[in-house]
């Protein structure tokens, strides 16, 4: 038997009898991200692709929602710190080793581009939209031009903000459930899975929506693989490992993850969608909905569950 | 240079001194510590063994705690001690959960706060606070690149351990067993 106390009483705020030091503000703002990715990351590849006419929703109009969702999701980042008026020092300071700042950068990279690429297309949504100052109109036909260059800086940074989000916390050696390089390509499927259920909700082609829901399920199997591959990685590693793993496998977590995540954010999506492209008659709106919310919970489930594994000592 | 510090798990007696000496010293908030010490118990009565513990931040060589800062914040300060720059720190807690020993906390004032190896107290040649309290001179500090000094002699005559040194972190509170 061995027991171990703190006899002097040790009960810092936030962190004692286990951390709890990020709440609901770091998952929104890793969810929006990874959202933002997944909705620039198609748009960019169908421009590059040449397909922006046969994908119309995914290049041009979806991408409205990705500056919205960076803008909250910084403002979110910008809640959760607890120093808020030395936050300008995040812009001061370049730590290639912190997936914190060079995360903060990658946003500060990637928020422009999306605005940009959401002024292209206004006209979608505004078909009168007039810019009012000549300077302005020039500006855009400059950019038109290079529309090219913008879609593949777009790509790029969206899938570097998408594994990002994984990266955040799978920097932490700290939290063994974090410390799995698996994290990253996994929350990147999951940005793009969303990314894919926003066009799903806004696309009125059938065509386009079929291709879509064929994407979804792709990285929905994707996805799945990854989280087995996980749990074996886990299985087979060290006690802290182990005990990472069976936080969710019979721990506290169990439920919260098998149901919101692979159950209704995974499996009922994909089976939903296979029914669709059978052609059965399933509102879209339903698995691209579960779609969302699955990848929502699996950033809340894992940044609350990571801050409970820790090492034995 | 390279401070370390050394405590005597068969001599530490568990009074907290220690702690006590550390939040005065350093004005720690009501309701946190920088330190803190840990009792383990292992076996069955009669056959008991026991192991005190004074913990507090181990000043590690590689530490996690600095390299995940986007600031520049948390830094390596002279002799390896790891210091939060308040004035730098944004309070994003990264380094809180970075750290495998739990060592840091949110101080209320909004940046990250932890033991500083009292190095206010270094550069006057003092003691830590908590080496120099301790009732039973169990705590051993002093630059690990000197043979001569308080460590570097403790740690030659001694068997010592250090805690979770799988987590790679190379940590510099040595505990005398
Ligand atoms: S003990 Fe924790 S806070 Fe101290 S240097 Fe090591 S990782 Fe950083
Ligand atoms: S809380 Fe402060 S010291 Fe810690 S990582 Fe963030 S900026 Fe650095």
């Amino acid at each position: 038997m061995k027991e171990e106390i703190f006899v002097s009483g040790r009960m810092n705020h936030l962190v004692d009898p286990h951390l709890n030091i990020w709440h609901w503000e770091i998952p929104l703002y890793l969810f929006l991200g990874g959202l933002a990715a997944g909705i620039l990351f198609f748009a960019a590849l169908y421009f590059i692709n040449g397909k922006e006419d046969q994908y119309p929703t995914a290049v041009k109009r979806t991408p409205i929602l990705a500056p919205i969702l960076l803008i909250i999701g910084l403002l979110a980042l910008f809640f959760d710190l607890r120093h808020k008026l030395y936050f300008w020092q995040l812009y001061t300071h370049i730590k290639l080793q912190s997936p914190m700042s060079w995360g903060a950068w990658t946003l500060m990279v990637i928020t422009p581009v999306s605005f940009i690429w959401s002024a292209l297309y206004i006209r979608e949504f505004f078909p009168n939209w007039d810019w009012k100052y000549n300077w302005i109109k020039e500006v855009e036909k400059f950019l038109q031009q290079y529309k090219k260059v913008i879609a593949w800086i777009m790509l790029i940074y969206a899938v570097i903000l998408g594994i990002y989000t994984g990266i955040l916390l799978s920097a932490f050696n700290a939290r063994p459930l974090w410390n799995t390089s698996i994290l990253g390509p996994l929350f990147l499927a999951s940005g793009l899975s969303a990314g894919a259920a926003v066009t799903l909700i806004m696309s009125k082609s059938p065509e386009e929506r079929k291709r879509f829901a064929q994407i979804d399920l792709i990285i929905i199997g994707i996805e799945l693989f990854l989280i087995i591959h996980m749990f074996m990685g886990f299985l087979a590693s060290t006690q802290v490992q182990i005990d990472a793993a069976n936080l969710f496998l019979g721990g506290p977590y169990t439920m919260a993850f098998w149901i919101f995540v692979v159950i209704l954010g995974m499996l009922l999506p994909a089976a939903l969608e296979i029914m669709e492209l059978r052609k059965f008659h399933i509102p879209a709106i339903v698995p691209a909905i579960l779609v969302l919310f699955g990848s929502l919970m699996l950033r809340f489930i894992f940044v609350n569950a990571g801050q409970m594994s820790r090492w034995l000592y | 240079m390279r401070y370390a510090m050394a405590v005597d798990t068969k001599k530490c007696v568990g009074c907290s001194d220690c702690v006590v000496a550390c939040q005065t010293e350093n004005n720690v908030p009501i309701g946190y510590c920088r330190e803190w010490v840990v009792e383990v118990m292992a076996g069955t009565y009669p056959q008991l063994e026991m192991e005190i513990r004074s913990e507090r931040c181990n000043h590690c060589v590689n530490a996690p705690c600095v390299r995940c800062c986007p600031t520049g914040a948390s830094h390596f300060s002279d002799g390896g001690i790891v210091l939060v720059d308040p004035k730098k720190c944004i309070g994003c807690g990264a380094c809180i959960a970075s750290c495998p020993y739990d060592a840091r906390y949110p101080h209320p004032d909004g940046h990250v706060d932890k033991c500083t190896f009292c190095i206010h107290r270094i550069k006057n040649g003092l003691e830590p606070a908590c080496a120099s309290v301790c009732p039973t001179k169990c705590i051993y500090f002093g630059d690990m690149d000197d043979p001569n000094s308080n460590v570097s002699v403790v740690l030659k005559k001694r068997k010592f351990k250090t805690l979770i040194p799988e987590a790679g972190t190379d940590p510099q509170l040595y505990f005398l067993i």
